[in-house]
């Protein structure tokens, strides 16, 4: 499969004149004919994190062929130029830049590191063109540094630590212990979870934190440290690589045993199927229940998916599919490629989910999507963990009142 | 107390594994002076052809005891085979290149072996079985502690008795042990040098991937692994002494035990706690714990001559293009002018870093900390005072060369990779400022807002301002390499001896230079992140300097104008080829190794060649 899906014209041009002087050849279209495709530059650290953002694509060029097939937008076909930013935000803005000058794409997209989304809304912002952020989680994308041109569709930090504490309130654990890559998503995770489940517990304390390096757990230390501590429940934020690694030395040191632990996006398979036979039991996760969530619209994902790409999908591919129906459904209403008919279309836009549970809605207010995730319990059935006793959970039931929302985000 | 007792154990189980794959780096240092980048590449191999042998073909199915430790074995074997067909079809060719210009064939190896691991083995994380004999834990002082850690613990010291054995009671020791010493000695006394090099190659390689293999039960094979442990790596070498194995030992225990207190201590900045570390040691023992001072330099190490200036035709069509090159600009629309923008950048930072590595004679691996030191600068006097542009532009290098100076002062005191590490802890440790500082720099998730002044924001106007800047910071770099400061630079490299005889205050020269190499850098950081519109902490972080690195050595050290081609080069490479095709990194590493291979004096060095056979 190849990354880039441009048209011939553009492919010639870069090979009989590689090099930057390809982009003075590159006058605007100034009109397009009918029926010429509306091409979205998609950007994403597709090298730094394959395991990700491949089954990401995967959706995303799923649900741009289901939009091609119905006809397109308006008999325009959609369109999508991926880009590699390394995992380097630096990079990403370059590319944003080649991407409306050179590609002449009409919509930016993508993102998964904060960073790189945060770098891509103030790009958007200073060069007032439109900007979907699909997978980064920071609060301050649509909060303390949201703007007029960047909507953001996954559940935020806040979101899914709010889930969680949910449940967590529940529990008759007291002694919380925190661990949480030492990055923003880490930290501000591990500061909303304290926030909201001492307002909801004021009896709870917290009795210690983890910060070990994004990638770079020392597990066996980790878990020796958070036994020290006594913790009646733990609070995990660690994924991919540092979970693994941490849940096994937890295993072998039982660490888990007689604890209650909440843990963000652990149930979603992109973290639960390389857990194999580690996965721990009765874990609260947040995540998406793949195997187990039928319904017409779901049902239909999977399988179409699973035809296309002879595996099943992952929790990315739903993002992937998603950002693209809601621009899908953004460009249908604004029946235009301008910018700023594209802005007023976004807000206040609905769209059917992936996952079958209905509309979900970008609000106006601070351009969030009101997708949700799934909250339940980690099982291990034979030799593969998943998620059970699970339900979906609004965003729209998750996030901080209006007011407060105003109060952080910079009115424009 | 308990717990702080199996604290310190789980600090032994790093501890071993770190020494593994850092005692055949030192070996492979010692013997052939090759900094080996893909040293880490190999430690990954080891543990995904574990991870096969494993749970996949013959020894799977055998299963049980050998299937396990058979796999095991087996891949450290094939890693250790791997490393000698490398040293006998890359490496051997360019032992006569300049030093640590076989960095840059090591590196291409690692972007290679990143593209293949991740298509042969897939992008999803690894997880290996557990070792038979070996799952579970036992009790120890009330609290669980895996039985596969302490059979690491025990690995370390039985590996190191054995290279000991080797090294002091066989021939082939005995011959390794002299190489180290005196490689041209060796080889005058009839020894066969090609089988020396070949063979302790294999043996470094087979100790890395012994050491990703033992990793196996303990963590997931991943696709990181490399870059995660290639640094560390470097650090026990470096602590311990270049090519010191009871050094690397002891300095792998040291940096085992501060992981695991660190994490009680200090659970924020456990990795900027090893770079602390080794900046101590190396301030107070220049060559590690248990390293030796060099000798001096062998006689194969002549003075490299005197840059020429380009031949008269190669100057002027350079000259002609960079006009033709301004002239056209307004013509090319917004995307090249983004990306000239950031050539020039690119440019003045190689160019920076040339003037410490060509007539310095200093390696530095760790210039990006003065680059993201005028960027941070400007975008800082940017955010917290509201300076504009101009103010930011005209500060960052002063601020630049102010941390160069502070820097400096400790680095050039060394010599060669001790110096280059040193660089390196410095600008972890800047980074780590940067990183955590969230208040004042915004943590990862950095400075943004910071666009030019209004008259700059257009394309056209910023790339002139670039170029301008740039063109101006080159020059001025030119003519300290050309003036008597310069000449003193040279003279200072290519004999301390007798230079200070002549008066030449070696130290005083070389901090100089270090911190207006320092500034430059610097005023490149500030551009590029006017350019970007923000400052990350990635901009001091290791992959910025390697790419400064890789320019300096693409272009070839020993020429003016290398620098200048090799960011154009690797830049103009990078951007093209991630353009074209998913595969970059496997596209980008092939085409480094063809050039190291084909230009072994770098780019602009082949140039002036082929001009001066013209002429």
């Amino acid at each position: 499969m190849t990354l880039l899906q441009t048209d011939a014209r553009g492919l010639r041009r870069r090979m009989l004149l590689a090099g930057i002087a390809a982009g003075a050849l590159a006058r605007p279209a100034v009109l397009r004919a009918q029926g010429s495709p509306i091409r979205i530059g998609e950007i994403n650290s597709y090298t730094a994190q394959p395991a990700f953002l491949g089954p990401y694509r995967n959706g995303w060029l799923l649900a741009q062929e289901q939009v091609n097939a119905a006809g397109g937008i308006g008999g325009r076909p959609l369109e999508t130029v991926f880009r590699d930013d390394a995992g380097r935000p630096e990079d990403a803005v370059r590319l944003a830049g080649e991407l409306l000058n050179a590609e002449r794409v009409a919509l930016l997209a993508g993102g998964y590191l904060s960073n790189v989304g945060l770098a891509l809304a103030d790009f958007a912002r200073q060069n007032k063109r439109l900007y979907a952020a699909s997978e980064p989680l920071t609060d301050a994308l649509v909060w303390s540094r949201g703007n007029r041109y960047t909507f953001r569709l996954r559940p935020s930090t806040y979101m899914q630590a709010a889930m969680l504490v949910e449940e967590a309130a529940r529990l008759p654990a007291k002694r919380w212990a925190t661990v949480a890559p030492n990055y923003e998503y880490g930290q501000s995770a591990v500061k909303w979870f304290r926030e909201l489940l001492k307002a909801k517990r004021p009896d709870v304390e917290f009795v210690g934190e983890q910060f070990p390096a994004l990638g770079r757990i020392d597990a066996g230390a980790t878990v020796q440290a958070l036994e020290r501590m006594k913790p009646e429940g733990i609070f995990n934020v660690t994924f991919a690589t540092d979970l693994l690694n941490f849940v096994r030395q937890g295993n072998t040191r039982g660490l888990f045993e007689c604890r209650a632990v909440a843990s963000m996006l652990s149930g979603e398979p992109e973290y639960l199927e390389p857990l194999g036979e580690e996965c721990p039991d009765g874990w609260i996760v947040t995540g998406y229940p793949r195997d187990d969530l039928d319904n017409p619209t779901h049902t239909a994902l999977r399988d179409a998916y699973r035809a296309k790409y002879n595996e099943l999908p992952r929790c990315g591919s739903i993002v992937g599919y998603d950002t693209v129906q809601a621009i899908a459904a953004m460009l249908r209403k604004a029946n235009s490629t301008e910018t700023e008919a594209m802005v007023e279309a976004f807000k206040g836009i609905r769209y059917q989910t992936g996952y079958g549970t209905g509309e979900v809605e970008f609000r106006a207010l601070d351009h969030q999507a009101t997708l949700g995730a799934f909250v339940g319990r980690t099982k291990l059935e034979g030799r593969r963990g998943r998620m059970v006793d699970w339900r979906y959970a609004d965003g729209a039931n998750y996030l901080p009142g209006d007011e407060q929302v105003r109060a952080w985000r910079p009115q424009e | 107390m308990e717990a702080l007792a199996v604290q310190a154990l789980a600090g032994l189980a790093s501890a071993s594994s770190l020494f593994l794959v850092a005692s055949g780096l030192t070996v492979i240092f010692g013997v052939s002076r090759i900094v080996n980048f893909a040293h880490g590449s190999l430690y990954m191999l080891g543990a995904y052809l574990a991870w096969t042998f494993v749970s996949h073909g013959p020894l799977a199915e055998l299963g049980g005891f050998w299937g396990f430790w058979g796999g095991v074995l087996l891949a450290a074997l094939c890693v250790g085979a791997l490393g000698a067909a490398l040293e006998m079809t890359v490496l051997r060719r360019i032992y006569h290149a300049p030093e640590l210009f076989q960095l840059l064939a090591t590196f291409a190896l690692v972007l290679i072996v990143q593209d293949v691991a991740l298509l042969l083995w897939g992008a999803d994380d690894k997880f290996g079985p557990r070792a038979p004999l070996l799952r579970g834990a036992v009790e120890i002082l009330g609290l669980r502690f895996p039985r596969y850690e302490l059979f690491l613990i025990a690995v370390g010291p039985v590996v190191l008795g054995l290279l000991w054995l080797l090294f002091h009671r066989t021939r082939f020791g005995i011959l390794l042990r002299a190489a180290t010493q005196d490689r041209e000695m060796v080889s005058a006394l009839g020894v066969d040098q090609r089988l020396l090099f070949t063979a302790v190659f294999f043996l470094g390689a087979a100790l890395a991937g012994l050491g990703g293999a033992l990793q196996l039960p303990r963590e997931a094979v991943t696709l990181h692994m490399d870059m995660a442990i290639i640094v560390e790596a470097f650090v026990v070498v470096v602590i311990g002494g270049l090519g010191s194995l009871p050094g690397a030992f002891l300095a792998a225990l040291l940096i085992g035990e501060l992981h695991a207190f660190g994490i009680l201590v200090f659970p924020r900045i456990t990795l900027v706690l090893v770079f602390l570390v080794m900046a101590v040691v190396l301030v107070l023992r220049p060559h590690g714990l248990l390293g030796a001072p060099p000798g001096a330099p062998p006689a194969s190490e002549q003075a490299p001559p005197l840059p020429r200036p380009l031949p008269r035709g190669l100057r002027l069509a350079t000259l002609g293009a960079l006009a033709a090159l301004l002239l056209a600009a307004p013509f090319l629309g917004d995307y090249p002018l983004i990306l000239l923008a950031d050539f020039a950048v690119f440019i003045l930072f190689a160019a920076s870093l040339h003037l410490i590595m060509g007539p310095g004679g200093m390696a530095s691996f760790g210039h990006a900390a003065y680059f993201g030191a005028g960027a941070y600068a400007a975008g800082l006097l940017l955010r917290h005072l509201a300076a504009p542009m101009e103010m930011g532009l005209l500060l960052a290098p002063f601020a630049a060369g102010l941390v160069g100076l502070l820097f400096g002062w400790f680095c050039v005191r060394l010599s060669g990779v001790y110096a280059a590490m040193l660089t390196l802890a410095f600008a972890q440790i800047a980074w780590s400022v940067a990183f955590q500082w969230v208040e004042v720099t915004g943590g990862d998730n950095g400075l943004l807002g910071i666009w030019p002044s209004d008259w700059a924001r257009g394309k056209l106007a910023f790339f002139y301002l670039s170029a301008a800047l740039c063109g101006l910071g080159v020059w001025l770099l030119r003519r300290a390499i050309h003036a008597p400061f310069g000449l003193a630079l040279r003279a200072q490299r290519d004999s301390a001896l007798r230079a200070e005889a002549i008066g030449i205050d070696a130290f005083r020269i070389r901090w100089l230079a270090f911190a207006y190499a320092a500034a430059f850098a610097g005023l490149a950081g500030a551009l590029f992140a006017f350019g970007k519109g923000s400052v990350f902490p990635t901009y001091l972080a290791i992959p910025r300097s390697v790419d400064a690195l890789l320019m300096v050595l693409l272009g070839g050290v020993q020429t003016v104008s290398g620098p200048i081609l090799g960011a154009i080069a690797y830049a103009g490479l990078q951007e093209q080829l991630a353009r074209v095709t998913e595969l970059w990194r496997l596209l980008l590493g092939l085409v480094i190794l063809a050039l190291v291979l084909f230009f072994p004096r770098g780019l602009a060095g082949a140039l002036a060649q082929w001009g001066e056979k013209r002429a």
